[in-house]
């Protein structure tokens, strides 16, 4: 166990003195890894933020519940009640006297309704669900108006469902993204490891020739992978950080011209540590495929 | 030691380069494998090395049969085997020193420890004073002499040189030949070839003589 973990701490500082002693190829792997990773990095923190700017709107979704006009009154203290009961705090009771006075009260209105024989607006209840999905609101919606009395329930949502496939697709562009940089991260790992093997070809082979295994070979190379993955994620955290910071201050400006408290959000101390990690199991994966197949070109075992 | 029966490699072609060869060597031998150019002596070597496969026959090294061994059990066997190959094999961008260490390193001995036996085997050939410098600055025999000491410092049972004096004027063939000898005198197992043999040492147990892949005598 003491060997094979002094074989391994070896083999890390190989790798690292590798890295060191090429800064300008260090550099510019890093550079490409980074920037790769930081697109889709950067395309998914957007829709964070523009999920939680969403989130106020969500505030404003509401579900109206119209009584039957001819519905008794203990019919509508029954469904008081048992709003109360499922929706406590999120909703309220708009009267027909109370809808009529708004009406009258608003312009080109009052004459209008002052023409009628009778009043013709219904009892409302007037709910503002806290959080829900525009599943979770038609799901509701269709169990509310199976209520005693409910003549109609009518749902303003349509903008929200469209807010939510707007993210969707966007949630799918960064996937996607992702993995085409995740495959572009390990082709250049691949390539980097591919031209570290051939250089120390001789090396490698009379190490075999001598008693190395391939794990005892191939363990310098995978640090180095994961060395250079997982610097190359830390270089995307850092430039996401110092994009957030370039913004932020235009993005508040923007949003108050809006009424708005908008506060560009950075990446969370979880995802910018995501970053180097995502980025050393690529950097791992495209190594290990490298020295993989490069062991296998330069097989030396006996045929 | 090492007991060959019905020797045969044909390389892709049809080239054979051992046919139907037969051989024991015994624990302590130190023989020397002479032929000409393309006699068999260098795949012979392979073979006892675990670098090549003969095509037919058997061959048990150490106790261990390689045609039943194990592609991961390879390394294992190769460590207990020293071998000086026909191109020496040194690694130019290291140190005299680093490259003795190298066969150290791949058994994860302490790099203190060794430090210590690679010390002891370049004191062995003459080449502690040249630690530090690269084996590209070592003349032809320094060369040979550095190759030995990588090959010797894993202690190992059995000893195979490749052409080890090739190249080499009487002097230096000589020195380098004297170290197998020292080896030998240790109970270590040495097989050396040659295609023009030098002075052979009179500590040499026999002569065994190859042609076209088989055995002269």
């Amino acid at each position: 166990m003491k060997t094979w973990l002094r074989q391994h701490r070896v083999a890390f500082s190989r790798a690292l003195v590798r890295l060191w002693r090429a800064p300008l190829n260090t550099l510019l792997s890093l550079l490409v890894i980074g920037v790769a990773m930081t697109l889709p990095a950067a395309g998914d923190l957007f829709l964070e933020n523009v999920q939680s700017l969403g989130k106020n709107a969500h505030q404003g979704q509401q579900l109206s519940l119209f009584m039957d006009i001819e519905a008794p009154a203990d019919v509508t203290r029954e469904t008081r009640k048992r709003l109360a009961e499922r929706l406590p705090g999120q909703w309220r009771f708009v009267s027909r006297q109370e809808a009529l006075e708004q009406m009258q009260s608003s312009d080109g209105m009052a004459e209008i309704f002052a023409s009628l024989p009778h009043n013709p607006l219904p009892d409302a209840f007037i709910i503002e669900p806290a959080q829900a999905t525009p599943e979770d609101l038609e799901r509701m919606r269709a169990d509310l108006a199976q209520l005693p009395g409910v003549a109609h329930a009518q749902l303003d949502s349509a903008w929200i469902e469209r807010f939510h496939a707007f993210l969707a697709l966007g949630r799918r562009i960064v996937d996607l993204l992702a993995l085409v940089f995740a495959a572009g991260l390990i082709a250049v790992t691949f390539n980097t490891i591919r031209l570290q093997v051939l250089a120390q070809a001789d090396e490698i082979e009379v190490a075999r020739f001598i008693g190395a295994t391939d794990a005892f070979i191939r363990r310098p190379f995978c640090y180095s992978g994961i060395l250079q993955g997982g610097l190359g994620g830390l270089m995307a955290g850092i430039l996401l950080m110092a994009g957030v910071s370039l913004l932020e201050e235009s993005a508040a400006r923007l949003s108050a011209l809006y009424g708005s408290h908008f506060v560009l959000k950075g990446p969370s101390l979880a995802r910018f540590l995501l970053l180097p990690a995502v980025g050393a199991a690529l950097g791992w994966l495209g190594a290990q495929l490298s020295v993989s197949l490069a062991l296998r070109q330069m097989e030396t075992t006996p045929q | 030691m090492i007991v060959g029966d019905h020797l045969t490699k044909r390389y892709p072609g049809g080239f054979e380069a051992l046919r139907d060869l037969s051989l024991e060597i015994a624990r302590g031998e130190m023989i020397f494998l002479i032929g000409h150019s393309g006699a068999g002596k260098t795949t012979l070597l392979k073979l006892i090395g675990a670098i090549e496969r003969p095509t037919s026959g058997s061959l048990v090294v150490n106790g261990q049969n390689l045609f039943a061994l194990r592609k991961k059990a390879l390394p294992y066997l190769r460590r207990n085997l020293g071998q000086v190959f026909q191109d020496q094999k040194l690694l130019f961008d290291r140190s005299v020193l680093e490259n003795v260490l190298l066969p150290l390193d791949i058994i994860g001995l302490p790099l203190r420890e060794a430090q210590r036996r690679a010390r002891a085997a370049l004191d062995k050939v003459g080449l502690l004073e040249r630690e530090k410098a690269r084996p590209i600055t070592l003349s032809g025999g320094e060369q040979q002499r550095l190759a030995i000491a990588r090959a010797v410092v894993n202690r190992p049972a059995i000893l195979l040189a490749d052409e080890p004096t090739a190249n080499l004027d009487l002097k230096a063939a000589r020195q380098v030949l004297d170290l197998f000898v020292a080896f030998n005198r240790v109970g270590v197992t040495v097989l050396i070839s040659t295609h023009e043999p030098p002075e052979i040492p009179e500590h040499t147990t026999r002569c065994v003589i190859l042609d076209h892949g088989r055995l002269a005598s």
